[in-house]
Formats: C-alpha cells, structure tokens, sequence
C-alpha cells in the first residue's frame, strides 16, 4: 500500500489524531519564528493542551485515560504557562533579544530537521500499527524543535520554554506505550515537570535581580581560571 | 515496611516544614538515625520484591541505600552543628529538601520500574536545586541554573530512552513493559535497532546526571558553589543513584546479549576520559573545591570502567560506589570547614588549614589520601580490584592508563592539597572566629574510621551482599 492508501484505510478518531499532530509541528514553527516570549509561551500552552486531548482520542475510554487527560490539560496548559508567564511579568522582558541564530535561520533549521525526522522515522522498525500515523516524525520533530529553542535563545525564559517542547515531544512518543506508563508514574512524571518548571521559575526571578538582567550568556563568572 | 521506608523522610519533611528554625536541625538528625537503623535492617535480611515486581530491594540497592544512608546520617549531625553557626538564616528549605531528596533517593535504590526509578531520579535533582543556592549570591545562583537546566535536560533525554526501551517491548509482543524483572528475561527477544537507541540515550540522560566527561560541564561549578553539606550529597548521594541507573541499564543489556559488548566500550571510553579531564584540570586548579568537583569527574569514570570491564571487575566497582561515596563526604563537609574559616576557596588564600583548624585540616587531607587510592584506606581495595580485572581480562591498555591517571591526579592534588593543609597560614590573615566544633569534626572522624577499617577487613555481610550484587551483574554468556 502506499502512504495514501494507507491513510484512507486510517479509523476516524486517528485521522483527527493525525491533524492534531499536523498542529503540533506547525505550532513548532510559530515558536521557532517568534521573539515574543509571552507569545511563545501560549503556544507552548496550547501546544501541551493538544497533547492532553490526544491519549482520549486514541485510547479507548478508561479512567486511566480521563485522569491524565485532565492532569495534562491542567497542568500543561494552564498551571505550566501561568508559572512562567509570572515570571516573565516579574522580570519585565517582554522579548527575545539578538538570539545566537536568528529567526529566519532557525526556521529553516527547524524545517530541514523536521523534513529529516520525517524521512529517518519511514526507516525505522515500526510496528505495523504505527506505520501510517504521524506519532514518531511529530515526536522527533518537536524534540529537535525543543533543542533548537534550547541552545540557540539566550533568556532564561525561552531555555525553559525549549525545555518544555522538548519535554512535549518525548510525550508524544510516550502516547504509543501508554500500557507501559501506569498512571501513577504517569503523573509523576507530570508533578516532576510542573516542580521543574516552577523551580525555574524561581531561579529566573532570582538571576534577574542579580544580574538585572535573565541573558544567560551573562552567566559567565563561574569558569577554569 | 517497604512503603514506610520511603514515607517516612516524608513525613519528617512534613514536620520540619512546620517547626521552629532552631529545632528543625534535630527533626533531620532524628529522621536519619531512623532511616540508618532500617537500612541496617534490610541489609542483613535478604528482601523479596514487592507489589508485582515494582519495588524490591535488591542487592545493588541494597549497596546503594546503604551508602546514602550512612551519608546522609553524618551529614545529618554536622548539620546540626552547621546551621546554629548560621542560625539567623532560615533552613526551612535546606532541611525539608534534604528529607524530601532522602526519601527520593531510597524509592531510587528499589524501584524496579523504570519509569518510576526515573521520577524518583528527577525529584533528586530537583530537590538539590534550592540546596546549591543556600549561599544567595550571583555565583551561586549561576551555579544553580547551570545545574537545573542541564541536569533536567539531561534526565529528559534518558526519558526518552526509557520510551524507545519500551517501544522495543512493544514490538516484541504488543505489551509494553517498563518493569526491570520483564525487560531482562524478554531482553533476547527485544528489537535490535531500538535497544541500541535507547542505550545510547539513557547513557547520555544518565550519564549527564552523573557527571561523566564530556557531559560533566555543570559538575565544578554546581559542586564548587554548593554548600560542603550539599556538595557531599550530591557527589556521594546523587551520583551513586545516577551510577544505580547505569547499572539498570547494563543488567537489561546484559540479558540482552550482543548488546553488552557495545555498552562495555562506551563505558570504558567515557570513564577514560573522565579520568584525563579530572587530570588535566586538577593540575591547574587554584580553587580547592572545585578540585574537589574534577576528583567526583574522575571517580564516575572509574565506577564506569568498573562497571563496564564486567566479569571480575564489578566486585571491586560496587565496593567503590561506598568508598567514594563516604571518602567524598568526608572530603566536601572538610573542605566547608576550612571554607568558612578563611572565607574564602582559593589555594593562594587558604594556607596551614592544619594549623588554624587541627582536625579539619587533618580530616581533609586524611580523604585526600583515601580518595587518591593509598593504602591503608579502602578506596586502594576497589581500585586495585579494578585494574587487577583489567589486567586480568587481557585489557592492558586500559589498565595501564587507568595507572597513569591515577598517578597524575595524585601529583595534581598534592600539588594543592599539601600546601593548603601543610604550608604556613598567610601572614596578614585574620583570625577567624570559626572553629572547629564537635558536631562538625566528630562524625567526619568516624567516616574516615569506618573507611580505614573497610580497607583492612571487610565485615562478611558486606562481603556477602557486593558477592550477591556482583553475581547479578556476571550472569550471561
């Protein structure tokens, strides 16, 4: 069959999964071109809220998937972005200053590994199941997304906001294997990154009133002499 | 029991939230002693695995949780002694994020579940995050960012490999399985190409975690700005659960045949490498506790080329996780003593520690001989193990370079480490009004006891439980 036909054959409910993850690359773009950290932000929000909807649309319906469907929606999309976007309040930036790749760049880089992710996930073993769907290219595309955010920004804020994506695209992989994440882990997983996140939170808040300033690149005193 | 065992730092955690800053100190002390004396329970008592295999506290645990225990209990009295000398800063959190690291480091030592042994690995590490900036200055606050972003990415990473770990379970029979009894007897069956990426991201995820060059980049700064009590659980805590997690990975490798002789290289090259950059940089190191950071480098790179020459090494690797694991504690809660009575770190600075603080500056350079592998101390023991498996094994080039670095870290950190204890305290110092104290020194001096008594007889249930450890690990071909 070829990938067309194998769409067509596709159920419904992961068609729509299938769209949704279309979303979730294009959000990866939307992030990579823009320098408005509050911006950015919400689309990391919305970001994680599409990834709460998917395991109920995928799975059928159980508790275990009402639960971390509602954990995710919360915390990623709401509890998540408020934590950083105090923070970004407190410290008073509102932009992306001069990062070490430009914009323009970064998109290109980002489409080019996203094409990459796209040609290396065909090669791989996958199981017959998975093969059509979009799962493992929208994960290893929102990972190197994530990276890319990660090393190439220098705010603090847009490290965490990489941080974040990054974390986004090892959960879409995760939704192949639910049966291997009890819900338990599960959500420790979740309180994990939500503490994380929060603790980062902090810490940026503490480095711009001692730096006044959240440039990482600034970071810089501790070194071999 | 074995539920308790977790909840109750917790549960002290709770009630050191709540209480006076004066007495929080002794709710730590209390929570240790506590903890130390069920630890020395279990590790007499063989354990059987708990609710379906998912927590269970095997031996390589066991090895694990008893070092961290002992650890943390002397690092519980010298925090008593060490929070009335600051006792107009509030240790609210310093004390709660130690009880809560505490009991994040036991789930690690028995959970059998991957992804839960994970989440318990990422509360350490976030745990440890406010402890780094207890000093409220813009070096440590720098340290502590390095630390937070590079850790959680690093931890991310190996979640990753956990999840390609799972995949290969998946497409071997449709039922993903995370749990550690599964994945080793399944391990012959498993995808080929999906184990392999996994490994390479757990040890990469891990492997930051732990501190192994070329991934230690966060190591000297976090460990030099840390306090000596944080220091000392991070490089004798943190990295031996990091080291646990290598060792998961390695017992489902091994199952899994072919894969073992890859892992064993990677780890045998990294640990090498660790040991030239510790080399390097301990030469030209002006800043004694960030020698102290470069010598934690070293040592995950010889437990790492414990763990990977396997066969006939690993007893000598697992006896290394509690030498290094108490040498180092000795080491940083020393190193903090002479810290703040010179207010200051640098070596042109800090001069004849021996004379201003007698039994600091002894205890100091007693773990520098311990910690650079002299006799009669047991760090010589389990590195002597390891190069005598090395050569053993017919690895001579391995074995041999593990010599010279050895050698050469020796001369680097004698080469600081003699005139800050030895040379003549500088003329224009101030006196300080730090002294030593009994609540710092005491405990210290019964760590480097029992360390002197390890390297000349080996009690026979420590004996028994790293025989039992290391035959977990040379099963296989």
């Amino acid at each position: 069959m070829t990938p067309m036909e194998q769409l067509a054959h596709l159920p419904q409910t992961l068609f729509l999964a299938d769209q949704l993850l279309v979303a979730v690359l294009l959000i990866n773009f939307v992030m990579l071109a823009s320098s408005r950290l509050m911006f950015c932000i919400r689309a990391a929000a919305v970001q994680g809220v599409i990834l709460g909807l998917l395991p109920g649309i995928i799975h059928p319906f159980s508790f275990h998937i009402a639960v971390i469907t509602v954990l995710i929606i919360v915390g990623k999309g709401i509890v998540i972005p408020n934590m950083i976007g105090k923070a970004v309040r407190e410290v008073h930036i509102k932009r992306e200053f001069e990062p070490f790749l430009g914009y323009i760049p970064a998109l290109i880089l980002g489409a080019a590994l996203t094409a990459a992710a796209f040609v290396f996930a065909r090669r791989l073993p996958l199981a017959p199941e998975h093969e059509a769907l979009l799962f493992v290219p929208a994960s290893f595309s929102t990972v190197v997304t994530g990276f890319l955010i990660l090393t190439t920004r220098r705010k603090a804020i847009s490290q965490v906001i990489g941080y974040l994506v990054l974390e986004n695209g090892i959960f879409i992989f995760g939704l192949l294997l639910s049966e291997a994440m009890p819900v338990l882990v599960e959500a420790g997983v979740l309180l994990d990154l939500l503490v994380g996140v929060f603790v980062m939170a902090i810490v940026i808040n503490h480095i711009s009133r001692e730096f006044s300033s959240t440039d990482t690149s600034r970071l810089r005193s501790l070194k071999e002499e | 029991m074995t539920y308790l065992f977790v909840l109750c730092p917790l549960l002290f955690a709770a009630v050191a939230w709540g209480i006076k800053n004066r007495l929080r100190p002794l709710v730590l002390l209390a929570a240790a002693l506590i903890h130390l004396l069920s630890t020395l329970w279990v590790t007499v008592t063989p354990q059987s695995p708990v609710d379906g295999g998912w927590l269970w506290l095997d031996p390589l645990g066991r090895i694990v949780l008893f070092c961290i225990s002992v650890l943390f209990t002397i690092c519980a009295f010298y925090a008593v002694g060490y929070l009335r000398y600051y006792n107009k800063r509030s240790n609210r959190f310093l004390c709660v994020c130690m009880l809560v690291c505490l009991s994040a480091m036991t789930l690690v030592s028995m959970a059998q579940h991957l992804g839960l042994f994970w989440v318990a690995m990422e509360t350490t590490t976030l745990t440890m995050a406010p402890l780094i900036y207890f000093n409220r200055n813009a070096r440590s606050i720098e340290a502590t960012w390095k630390y937070i972003i590079i850790c959680s990415v690093g931890i991310a990473l190996a979640f990753l490999g956990l999840m390609f770990l799972a995949y290969s379970t998946h497409l071997a029979h449709k039922d993903a399985t995370l749990i550690l009894g599964e994945l080793i007897e399944q391990a012959g069956d498993l995808n080929k190409a999906w184990l392999h990426a996994a490994f390479v991201f757990l040890i990469v995820g891990y492997g930051t975690k732990m501190g192994l060059a070329p991934l230690h980049a966060w190591k000297p700064d976090t460990y030099g700005e840390a306090p000596g009590i944080v220091g000392a659980l991070l490089a004798g805590g943190l990295v031996n659960c990091s080291f646990l997690a290598l060792i998961r990975v390695y017992q489902v490798c091994l199952a899994s045949g072919p894969e073992v002789v890859f892992f064993n290289r990677v780890l045998i090259g990294m640990g090498l490498l660790s040991m030239a950059v510790a080399g390097i940089f301990i030469a030209r190191q002006s800043d004694f506790k960030r020698l102290l950071a470069y010598s934690s480098v070293e040592h995950v790179g010889i437990l790492s080329i414990g763990l990977g020459l396997g066969k006939g090494a690993t007893f000598a690797a697992l006896f290394h996780i509690i030498n290094n694991g108490l040498t180092k504690g000795v080491l940083f809660l020393s190193a903090g003593n002479i810290h703040r009575a010179y207010s200051s770190k640098s070596v042109h600075e800090v001069r004849g520690a021996l004379r201003r603080l007698p039994w600091s500056g002894g205890l100091f350079m007693a773990g520098f001989v311990a910690i650079t592998g002299s006799p009669p101390f047991s760090p010589f023991i389990s590195e002597f193990g390891i190069v005598a498996g090395a050569f053993r094994q017919g690895q001579n080039l391995v074995g041999g370079l593990f010599l010279f670095f050895l050698a050469v870290i020796f001369i680097g950190l004698a080469r600081t480490v003699l005139p800050v204890v030895l040379g003549d305290p500088p003329e224009d110092a101030q006196p300080s009004r730090y002294q030593d104290r009994m609540l710092t020194v005491a405990p210290l001096c019964l760590v480097m006891l029992i360390i002197l008594v390890l390297g000349i007889w080996q009690p026979p249930f420590l004996i028994r439980l790293l025989e039992d450890g290391a035959a977990m690990l040379e099963v296989g071909p």
